[in-house]
């Protein structure tokens, strides 16, 4: 692919990890940043810092299962993001409140899974349902947060 | 304090782009470093040496090469945004076969991968982001 | 260390200020750039939001921002600080880290 043969930049040398956080509030589609930004948390689990990705406002869209986007002639990335264990991306936060302001529960998100291989690689949920106030101290922890 | 930039839209119907080139200007202007400046989605549009904006306007492009000139910034296009939207250097022109002549990207500025973005990240004190 | 959040859309078209506001810490600073600007005006539908924030959190508005649409600092909420692009700068610095919510 072009943009592992172009990347440039090696892995960072060894220091402290910085902890990325990808802020997604925007439905997919629509626009191109949902897929956007996706790519660039594939790229970025190479880089070996702790990554995670918080959805929040129309954001929790990209989640939504039964994605199909034949009649619109676009690429379904939905599958994506459960390949993403499989890079160490493994805590999507999904915020409480923006799936109900939108009608929505966890039951209506795809399941996302990773191989815990601390836990003989069981399948743990990557999904974390958590309210505003405990996304709001988690964005206070990050040293990076990323939005498109 | 080492300072990176991160630009989302094209120019001229966003304001991000305005936006970020006032701030680099600023931080330069206190003498902050400003590691790289990174183009992504629309904002790859900004490294197109093919616009040709009105006389009475400003010319975002120019502004950005030139800014890079005075002050040897690295300016990058990502790679996969650009190829995306027809912003090709002269090895990109090649590989897909392009023609001779079809390279566009601008001065100063130069094509790379997600990764330099990830890396910016890394290596800088902060990261302001400019899109919509 | 606190936070720097840029708001960049106006609040009657988006809810990047209202979301900004339900999730940032206190100590933070909200910059208004942009067409975010217009949030600072006293007397509006979405000034209440901001007052009721405003113990917690710092605002900041770019002052060049509100020059280029004709808004006078005397229709500033009290209180909303005005910076030029400078002024940005510094914020950026004096906050661990920036949240733009684009």
């Amino acid at each position: 692919m072009a943009e592992a043969a172009k990347s440039g930049a090696a892995p960072a040398p060894a220091k402290a990890k910085k902890k990325f956080l990808y802020v997604n509030r925007k439905a997919p589609y629509g626009t191109i940043y949902a897929l956007e930004s996706l790519e660039v948390v594939l790229i970025a689990a190479a880089f070996e810092q702790e990554v995670s990705l918080a959805f929040l406002d129309d954001g929790v869209f990209q989640l939504s299962k039964g994605q199909d986007t034949a009649g619109i002639g676009m690429k379904c990335f939905a599958p994506t993001y459960r390949a993403l264990g499989d890079f160490g991306v493994t805590k999507l936060y999904v915020e409480k409140e923006a799936l109900s302001e939108r009608g929505l529960t966890v039951e209506d998100l795809q399941q996302v899974t990773y191989e815990d291989e601390n836990d003989g690689f069981k399948a743990k949920p990557s999904i974390v349902l958590i309210d505003r106030a405990a996304l709001a101290k988690v964005m206070a922890e990050q040293d990076v947060i990323l939005s498109f | 304090m080492k300072l990176s930039i991160l630009i989302n839209e094209g120019p001229y119907t966003h304001q991000a782009a305005d936006t970020a080139y006032q701030f680099t200007k600023a931080a330069l202007d206190k003498g902050h470093e400003v590691f790289r400046v990174f183009f992504y989605n629309d904002g790859v549009y900004n490294g197109s040496r093919l616009t040709v904006p009105p006389q009475d306007d400003r010319n975002i492009q120019k502004n950005w090469s030139e800014l890079a000139a005075k002050h040897k910034l690295d300016l990058v296009v990502c790679i996969a945004a650009a190829q995306r939207r027809g912003i090709l250097d002269e090895g990109e022109v090649k590989r897909h076969g392009k023609g001779e002549g079809a390279a566009n990207v601008a001065p100063g500025f130069r094509i790379s991968g997600l990764g330099q973005l990830i890396e910016m990240g890394i290596q800088s004190d902060r990261l302001v982001i400019f899109g919509d | 260390m606190s936070m720097l959040h840029t708001v960049n859309k106006s609040p009657f078209e988006s809810n990047g200020l209202r979301s900004c506001l339900a999730h940032a810490s206190k100590g933070d600073t909200v910059l208004l750039i942009e067409d975010g600007v217009y949030a600072a005006l006293k007397g509006t539908a979405v000034s209440g939001d901001l007052w009721r924030c405003r113990i917690d959190v710092k605002f900041c508005v770019l002052g060049a921002d509100l020059a280029a649409r004709g808004l006078d600092k005397g229709r500033l909420i009290d209180g909303i600080r005005v910076v030029d692009y400078g002024g940005f700068v510094d914020l950026v610095t004096e906050h661990g880290r920036t949240q733009a919510w684009l």
